[in-house]
């Protein structure tokens, strides 16, 4: 069963009379259970989208229903049923005010659900203990550390066992550590809860690790889904380079014509291959290489990257826009609608 | 308000169930509720923090001290047309309202801070009926603003302020309500400028005017009559003439009445306007 379900998903700004296209029109589904990861380059409408089924942002045209409400008649009712987690870095922050403590911030967000008091105080016990913040309750957030804040935030969002929680990019500016250990909570939500989680990103390796399935969005459109295995073999393929012993060239030209193989290059006597199901392809190759007495030195198999991916459907490298972990956190947020326009209206120029 | 909801026996299960009954709450009880719990929050950052709330005081009371003798000396002289033997029942009305336009004229810059921190977008998201995002901010600076007049007062007496105790009252009243229309006012530009930058200047240009005109310090009649027509339209002077006959013991007349009008008709238009604000779809 869907639990978000949109169609022809859009939304237009108009800056200085000129209408932008955000997102132009978005179509998603996402099942019941699912960890749906939502890729893209700043600018490209991640955020626009997740407002948007977030009731954050009025959509200008399309249609949604999340968790079994109607986006635009019934808002009240989705946000009761969604949890949501804001960015913590850019032009707003995670959403926790600096000197409220921490069991100030969940209390309060168990009441604005109109949980009971003596629910409210369970809950939060729970998720305290569940997101390893146990003996911080008392804290003011402002003495938290980057980890600890974005799992208070994770918390918030969780206070009403939402059905399906939206997480955008959830551990972007946190050090590597704090990052896996994130993740971590993240797939135990829904391991333990069967939490639906939607989540923007712009790393690949989280992508990876997290999701079930992948959306990839630029210019404000849907340009592939699928598993992130599939994705990726479907779009590169396999790299598999093998280094002989001997004439490399007769090597290339018996795997030039095996099945599957798409690019071949030679680099002294490694030769560099894009296959199509790498691993299935290998035993045969080996197989036709022995019969043809060419023996090997090494074997290697490289999946393509989420990266590699994004460069084959886009033309453009996904890091070329994503900061790097330690970059310069003021310009690594995904811009808010405002500036998407002026993202968006800079693109052409773009290389 | 939680009575009649049954608890689920265990704290993970999915709200919806458990939640219905609340839901069909009426509006009414709905806005209220989550007023309360939005004004308890920012009153317990305020106490956590009272240093804006002393700031605020220290003028007023400085200005007791420090002008306040001066403008006695000259209403003994006979110069204002004000009491000779009470000059403290024309000045401290005049003192309330400055604490009331600049006390809460300027809590849009915290609505700033709040959305920069993502508290606002936070709770937008959540069911909680965004006017009392409004409506208990609002609440938490009247009753700071009424605090901080109480102390005013008292103030004022050591001065040798006199005045009866109903009349006291009703100017508290009325810096509540101003307080109101102020504090209002400030949050929706705040949050529709989102920036410090910008609100500062347009708050400045807007209510120093406001005050000069008002009459806080001087009788507006020592005026020539282009100033005394200027003032007449703007809201203050209406105000601050009904406090300083609460003050002097005249509670029946038309200066009364014109407070009252232009003081609640100003909070209820300012109020609804700012709502709009914070209801809006997006923000």
């Amino acid at each position: 069963m869907s639990i978000i379900e949109a169609q022809g998903l859009a939304r237009t700004f108009t800056a200085r009379k000129r209408k932008v296209e955000a997102v132009r029109g978005v179509d998603l589904t996402v099942g019941g259970g699912e960890i749906v990861g939502f890729l893209g380059p700043n600018g490209a409408g991640k955020t626009t989208t997740l407002r948007m089924l977030t009731t954050l942002l009025r959509p200008t045209a399309g249609t949604a229903t999340v968790a079994g409400c109607d986006l635009l008649r019934d808002p009240v009712g989705v946000r009761r049923r969604i949890g949501y987690v804001p960015q913590a870095i850019g032009v707003t922050a995670g959403g926790t005010d600096p000197n409220c403590t921490v069991s100030e911030e969940l209390t309060i967000q168990g009441r604005v659900y109109r949980m009971s008091a003596a629910d409210t105080a369970a809950r939060v016990s729970l998720l305290t203990n569940q997101l390893d913040l146990t003996g911080l309750e008392s804290r003011q957030c402002k003495t938290l550390s980057g980890g600890q804040r974005r799992r208070l935030d994770i918390a918030l969002g969780l206070i009403h066992s939402p059905a399906v929680v939206f997480l955008d990019e959830p551990t972007t500016g946190l050090d590597p550590q704090s990052r896996s250990n994130l993740w971590e909570h993240i797939a135990s939500l829904r391991e333990k809860l069967g939490t639906t989680i939607f989540l923007t990103t712009h790393y690949l390796e989280e992508a990876d690790v997290l999701c079930d399935r992948v959306l990839v969005i630029d210019h404000g459109k849907i340009i592939a889904e699928g598993v992130p295995d599939e994705l990726k073999r479907r779009i590169s393929g396999d790299v598999v380079t093998l280094s002989v012993n001997g004439d490399s060239g007769r090597a290339e030209a018996i795997l030039a014509g095996y099945p599957g193989v798409r690019e071949i290059s030679v680099d002294g006597n490694a030769i560099r291959m894009t296959v199509e199901h790498g691993e299935e392809a290998l035993p045969g190759m080996l197989r036709t290489l022995d019969e043809d007495a060419i023996t090997l030195k090494s074997i290697q198999l490289a999946r393509p990257t989420l990266d590699d991916v994004f460069l084959t459907l886009t033309g453009r490298s996904l890091r070329d826009d994503s900061p790097s972990a330690n970059g310069h956190p003021a310009q690594s947020q995904e811009p808010r609608p405002q500036d998407d326009e002026l993202a968006d209206a800079g693109r052409p120029g773009r290389s | 308000m939680t009575a009649t909801v049954a608890t689920p026996p265990d704290p993970t299960s999915q709200l919806d169930a458990d939640g219905q009954a609340q839901w069909q709450r009426p509006a009414l009880l709905t806005f209220l509720g989550d007023t309360v719990l939005i004004f308890r929050r920012q009153l317990r950052l305020s106490l956590r923090n009272p240093a804006w709330v002393i700031i605020g005081l220290i003028q007023p009371i400085l200005y007791l001290a420090f002008f306040g003798p001066l403008l006695a000396r000259i209403a003994k002289a006979g110069a204002l047309g004000v009491s000779a033997h009470n000059p403290y029942s024309f000045f401290v009305p005049g003192l309330l309202i400055q604490l009331g336009l600049f006390g809460a004229a300027f809590v849009g810059f915290s609505i700033i801070a709040d959305w920069r921190a993502g508290v606002i977008e936070r709770f937008r998201v959540t069911p909680v009926s965004r006017m009392a995002l409004l409506a208990g901010r609002v609440l938490r600076d009247v009753v700071t603003l009424t605090v901080q007049a109480v102390v005013l007062v008292l103030a004022g007496l050591a001065f040798g302020l006199r005045a009866p105790v109903a009349g006291v009252l009703i100017s508290i009243g009325f810096v509540a309500v101003v307080g109101v229309t102020l504090s209002a006012v400030s949050y929706a530009v705040g949050l529709l400028l989102k920036s410090e930058d910008a609100l500062a200047p347009l708050l400045n240009m807007v209510m120093v005017p406001l005050m000069l005109l008002s009459g806080i310090m001087l009788p507006m009649t020592l005026g020539p009559h282009w100033l005394r027509a200027v003032a007449k339209v703007t809201p203050f002077g209406y105000i601050i003439n009904a406090m300083r006959d609460a003050f002097a013991g005249h509670y029946f007349n038309t200066i009364m009445v014109e407070g009252i009008a232009v003081s609640i008709g100003m909070a209820i238009i300012f109020l609804w306007l700012a709502s709009r604000a914070f209801v809006k779809e997006n923000a």
